[in-house]
């Protein structure tokens, strides 16, 4: 997709954002894109036409700008992405996506035309993304680009860890953190 | 590091630990939330078997997906009704705070957290919503959050989070007659463009800034994530203090002197240094309307839609105004509006609802206009009955409604038709945001008062 500033209302328009658990996301995909005023699928986007699939999603700059909203990370690995590569990336959607199995690899802006182009003109292309050494390269030939990632994300994706686990096992450091603060703000009342 | 920025002080008071040379363990003094991004989260919760870590730092209210009129009935839209009753369920179940409906204080969740003193400068504050930008109006470290990250906050009370870089934008001189905080917002986006601040947690400074009142600042911060910065704040000062001084939740007495010697030390040191930093003149700023598909495409309300930008490739530009219905070199001086909406976290308050007054006092909102006045909160609906801003309001035409994020994002019924010009106060022009094929122009509400009665895009000024 090689539009820019893909936003987070175009990713899940905020009138699927209604359901109560993390299920169903993938179906309501770039919505106002997929389907017609009708429901009807439209013909000219990408995701409708069969000659185009696969698990990498390449996007234009600043992907993800807009809302907080993490269900446009639960949407994208919903429909079965698991790799985004643009050139740009918005931060809040970038850490949502990382908290998701979802990973967002930065790339050059030239390197991502190539993917663009290439792609458009061979809907078969096949892209490696290797994880542990942290490189993508175009099939069969292409080189190896590599691309950054924060090590502790990087090892929690490896191994499905979630940042929760590792902040439970800290319990007792906060604790101790709130007692020996120098200012603590009066607190609210009770709930009863 | 000596000298530090205000935005270095309070973040480096609140980081219980660092992982990973990248990465802090920020302690959270006040975690807002809203029916929309908590479901998921409560659930996390119950299947890890675990309590909420601190329910009286937590405090939520039902906001994005409430009706603006008739509230005191159940919600017809079952979708909505099941999200708004799940976190009343979730907030029963979990010992959390709630103004939901029914309850006077109910409101936009970045409306009532200031309104009702639990808002306080020095603060780290989170919310599963971009515009909780808005609360570091306070000084404080204020920003939106993922849903996994609400379930982190529920859980520990802490963030794993990267610090981001630190910006200063300047602003100094005064602002003109009938130029408002959402025009210079609007200004600055349109020069630092909507990915600008990305990376960056912006502090606002200079004289101008200092002349806006508590309202008008926290209109600033608000759209500080529209240029894609993580956060943005203004130092506190007098003003703040009196703003806050005697709401519901206030420090008193001894603890008022306590917290009153602590809010005094928030300001950037004067040495410290930004990672990066911008000037810019009040003078220079005017009314300003969006005219494209992302808030940092603005211009000034005598100015015509550009040719091209250089923040974005021609064919992503015309698709942008293609959607719009525009044309480069249009001028939008007098082209007929079908709607306004007066709302949403970012223009919603009392201030806000009195410069509309003021502007339609005696005249009437132009035929073929629907004009919808959705006031933030509870607590500022019943402020404007007392001053009779109502009956002003009614009278003139305008929808005078119910609180709620209403036709800012239009999840509930409040939905811009396709094809139709909508002026509003929110903060989000994205493709869509109003309703399918919906066209928003964003603007300041004296602006939008000044379209509502005139029908079509005026320069205020000319009227005030």
């Amino acid at each position: 997709m090689p539009m820019e500033d893909i936003d987070t209302d175009q990713i899940i328009p905020a009138r699927f954002l209604k359901a109560i658990d993390k299920l169903g996301f993938g179906d309501n995909l770039f919505y106002d894109w997929r389907y017609d005023k009708n429901d009807q699928p439209n013909p000219d986007f990408v995701l409708n036409n069969p000659l185009y699939s696969g698990k990498i999603l390449v996007a234009g700059k600043n992907f993800g700008s807009g809302s907080s909203r993490e269900h446009a990370a639960w949407a994208l690995h919903g429909y079965g992405f698991r790799v985004i590569i643009s050139s740009f990336f918005a931060d809040i959607f970038k850490g949502n996506a990382l908290n998701n199995g979802l990973l967002p690899i930065q790339v050059s802006p030239e390197y991502l035309d190539i993917l663009l182009q290439t792609i458009s003109q061979h809907p078969d292309t096949r892209i490696t993304m290797n994880l542990p050494e942290q490189y993508v390269m175009l099939e069969p030939e292409g080189e190896k680009v590599h691309f950054e990632i924060d090590g502790y994300k990087k090892m929690c994706l490896l191994n499905g860890y979630d940042d929760i686990d590792y902040l439970l096992s800290l319990k007792d450091k906060i604790v101790e953190f709130e007692k020996n603060r120098s200012y603590v703000p009066p607190p609210l009342p009770a709930t009863n | 590091m000596k000298h530090k920025t205000l935005f270095d002080k309070i973040w480096d008071d609140h980081v219980v630990e660092s992982v990973d040379a990248s990465q802090d363990i920020l302690y959270i003094d006040r975690h807002f939330i809203h029916e929309v991004t908590s479901p998921q989260a409560f659930s996390g919760l119950r299947e890890r078997q675990i309590p909420l870590f601190r329910t009286q730092q937590t405090v939520a209210t039902a906001d994005h997906n409430v009706p603006t009129i008739n509230q005191h009935l159940r919600i017809s839209e079952p979708l909505s009704r099941i999200q708004v009753e799940t976190l009343t369920k979730n907030c029963a179940d979990f010992g959390v705070k709630l103004y939901g409906l029914g309850n006077p204080n109910q409101g936009i969740v970045h409306i009532i957290g200031p309104e009702l003193g639990i808002t306080q400068p020095g603060m780290t504050i989170v919310c599963g919503d971009s515009h909780t930008s808005t609360h570091g109006a306070f000084g404080t470290i204020a920003f939106g959050i993922g849903t996994s990250q609400v379930e982190q906050v529920f859980a520990t009370q802490t963030l794993l989070v990267s610090k981001p870089k630190r910006m200063r934008i300047n602003i100094d001189g005064k602002l003109g007659e009938g130029v408002y905080s959402k025009d210079l917002i609007l200004y600055l986006l349109s020069r630092l463009t909507a990915g600008g601040g990305t990376g960056y947690f912006i502090e606002y400074a200079g004289s101008a800034i200092k002349e806006l009142s508590m309202e008008a600042r926290m209109t600033i911060c608000n759209m500080s994530i529209e240029m894609g910065a993580r956060g943005g704040l203004i130092a506190p000062d007098e003003k703040t203090f009196e703003y806050i001084k005697g709401r519901d939740f206030a420090p008193q007495g001894e603890d008022w002197e306590r917290a009153l010697a602590y809010w005094q030390t928030l300001y950037s040191d004067p040495e410290a240094e930004f990672d990066l930093e911008y000037h810019f003149d009040a003078a220079d700023i005017e009314p300003m309307i969006t005219y494209g598909t992302n808030p940092g495409m603005g211009i000034k309300i005598s100015e015509q839609v550009p040719r091209e930008i250089k923040s974005a490739k021609p064919e992503s530009f015309h698709k942008s105004l293609d959607y719009m219905g525009l044309r480069p070199g249009q001028e939008l001086l007098g082209m007929p509006v079908q709607n306004v909406f007066i709302g949403s976290c970012t223009n919603a308050r009392i201030e806000d609802l009195r410069i509309v007054a003021a502007f339609s006092k005696g005249k009437k909102v132009s035929p073929h206009v629907r004009a919808m006045i959705v006031p933030g909160s509870q607590r500022v609906r019943k402020q404007a009955v007392e001053e009779g801003l109502d009956r002003i309001l009614i009278d003139a035409g305008y929808e005078f409604r119910e609180a709620g994020c209403s036709a800012c994002l239009g999840m509930n019924e409040d939905k811009i038709p396709a094809g139709q010009y909508c002026v509003s106060t929110s903060n989000r022009n994205f493709e869509g945001r109003q309703g399918p094929g919906a066209r928003t122009i964003l603007a300041s509400p004296l602006t939008a008062a000044a379209v509502a009665i005139h029908g079509k895009i005026v320069d205020p000024r000319e009227y005030v």
